[in-house]
């Protein structure tokens, strides 16, 4: 058990950057999905911590990743690519999509089930017609020549990272209050834990590591447009995590993988991709609650 | 001294109706005192209002000298007033350890930073953690459920776990609300014997809600009566057996079998 987790994000964090030298020899279109499905990985177990574990059903990740990416991006493009300035730009997008993270978990302590769903919805579309509107963000055409800095190392490092960490938090004396909040607010209220306090922390660690991907999506695809963080952005992570099995971390992260890369081969029917997965949802619900992907306890 | 916990014409309504009434209750330090009352008399509103889930409509309620009117449920349990539920409230989704640990957030040493960096202070206080929590799982013998999901606990272990993840909260005040329902006669005798075992080890104050006269009188050194939101009798488990109006309350109901 001892040293178990650190262990983990060192193995993580050597073979993402192993591979990245070797990613050369990769093709490009299936490097470039590898790299999508870390990010993926990213948001999804970023969200899995707020709404998973500590149960606060948000569809605003896409906000935040939206946050970190112009951030980050416009950074780089006004100091200049070079990898030096590309993890201060990651760390500052994180950082203020932290801070929206915390401006949309205060409301949170007030609001909870569908309510707190569609506070967090508007707040995804505030942030996005924000950047539409912004000329200093470019306005509808958005940000493009963004150089493109993501490798396969960043992208699966801060994959590694960020289940390191939210992993490492759940997993303690400390973090069973995230669960406790979601199961039981009064009981967890009568047991000493402060109910705000998990809530926001949830919202302000969940944004800060959809910030850093929308960071390492910028710099991936090379342009970011406001439509692409639309809440149809928000709904995709938030499938994950519920086909994961909500606060099932291995889960959540077979299920953003196995929903990157379907897309990709179902390229045909892309068009019905709301309607596949609002079916996997239905299909899920009925059959099995507890998520596709749920072996033991948590 | 002041007493552990005061109620000073305390009253809570609800619309209309007065869940509780001008109550007066004090409880001293290292004393297991029975709150008793036909159904919808107002004991679980009392625990809530000590608990700091309601606020009263008026009156005072102080603990440890302080008053405790608008202090949060989880500053009250971390200022150590904690507490049962009548209706089960156990984390559902957590093992039998899982929940007690819950429960220790204000007297583990290692925080947020300490859960990432995994180091030696994290190490040592979540062992100090797992010492704890097996030592309270023990008194009760629950400690082979340990691994258990709690929901999947038999309902008399749900009961005893609830009392075991209230006492981990390191408590100076234990409200139990009812916690014997459910039980059959030996396993209710076997469970006031625990709590008094608890109240003695812990050095701990204790309010006690039970339908159970028998048991009630068998183990409160001093008992509270509350019939419609009001207190009607106060006394030794004799006085209040003897009370004619404690009686009236519970017309019908033979004391030795009730
Ligand atoms: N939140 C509430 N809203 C309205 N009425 C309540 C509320 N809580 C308790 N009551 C009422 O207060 C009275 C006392 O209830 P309770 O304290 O649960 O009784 P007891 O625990 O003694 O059986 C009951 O009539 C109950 O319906
Ligand atoms: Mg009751």
């Amino acid at each position: 058990m001892r040293g178990r987790e650190k262990l983990f994000l060192l193995l993580g964090i050597i073979a993402a950057i192993g591979l990245s030298f070797a990613s050369g020899a990769f093709n490009r279109y299936y490097l470039g999905i590898v790299i999508d499905v870390g990010i993926n990985i990213i948001l999804a177990v970023s969200l899995n911590l707020i709404n998973g574990h500590t149960g606060q059903f948000s569809l605003g990740h896409a906000g935040f990743m939206a946050v970190g990416g112009y951030v980050a991006a416009k950074l780089t493009l006004v100091c200049g690519a070079s990898a030096w300035i590309f993890l201060p730009a990651l760390l500052l997008g994180g950082g203020v999509a932290a801070l929206a993270g915390l401006a949309v978990g205060v409301p949170s302590l007030r609001l909870r089930g569908d309510y707190l769903a569609i506070v967090t919805l508007g707040f995804g579309e505030i942030i996005r017609v924000i950047f539409q509107t912004s000329e200093f963000f470019g306005a509808a055409t958005g940000l493009t020549g963004i150089t493109r800095l993501t490798t396969f190392g960043w992208a699966w490092g801060l994959a590694a990272v960020t289940v390191y960490v939210v992993a490492c938090l759940v997993n303690s004396t400390y973090g069973r209050g995230f669960i406790a909040v979601h199961d039981d607010e009064i009981a967890a209220s009568a047991m000493g834990i402060n109910p705000v306090r998990y809530k926001v922390t949830a919202f302000v660690i969940g944004a800060f590591f959809a910030g850093i991907a929308g960071g390492l999506y910028a710099h991936h695809k090379g342009v970011l447009t406001p439509s692409g963080f639309d809440f149809i952005k928000s709904i995709e992570i938030v499938v994950m995590v519920i086909l994961g099995g909500m606060g099932r971390t291995v889960g959540v992260i077979l299920a953003a993988v196995i929903l990157t890369i379907l897309p990709e081969l179902l390229r045909g029917v892309a068009e019905y991709r709301m309607i596949i997965y609002s079916l996997l949802i239905i299909g899920l619900m009925l059959t099995r609650p507890q998520g596709l992907f749920t072996f033991g306890k948590k | 001294m002041s007493a552990l916990l005061e109620l000073d014409k305390v009253t809570i309504t609800f619309g209309g109706l007065t869940a509780v009434g001008e109550l007066d209750m004090k409880i001293e330090q290292h004393e297991l005192v029975g709150l008793i009352g036909p159904n919808g008399a107002g004991k679980t509103t009392a625990f809530n209002l000590i608990t700091g889930v309601y606020q009263p409509t008026s009156g005072r309620i102080s603990f440890r000298g302080k008053p405790t009117v608008g202090v949060k449920p989880h500053e009250l349990s971390l200022a150590g007033i904690s507490r049962t539920f009548q209706n089960i409230r156990l984390f559902a989704q957590m093992t039998v350890f899982d929940n007690v640990r819950t429960a220790m957030q204000g007297n583990r040493a290692q925080g947020i930073s300490d859960a990432l960096l995994r180091g030696r202070t994290f190490r040592a206080g979540e062992a100090r953690v797992d010492h704890e929590v097996m030592e309270l799982l023990k008194i009760f013998s629950l400690d082979h459920f340990r691994e258990t999901m709690s929901k999947s606990l038999p309902y008399g272990d749900q009961r005893r776990l609830e009392i075991v993840r209230a006492l981990a909260t390191q408590p100076k005040l234990l409200l139990l609300d009812e916690p014997a329902a459910g039980m059959n006669p030996t396993e209710k005798q076997e469970l006031m014997e625990l709590i008094r075992f608890v109240k003695d080890k812990f050095q701990i104050s204790v309010l006690l809600v039970e339908h159970d006269m028998k048991v009630v009188m068998g183990i409160c050194e001093r008992i509270n009566v509350l019939d419609y939101g009001k207190k009607i009798a106060e006394g030794t488990p004799d006085e209040i057996r003897a009370n004619p109006k404690v009686i009236a309350a519970y017309l019908g109901k033979d004391f030795d079998d009730a």
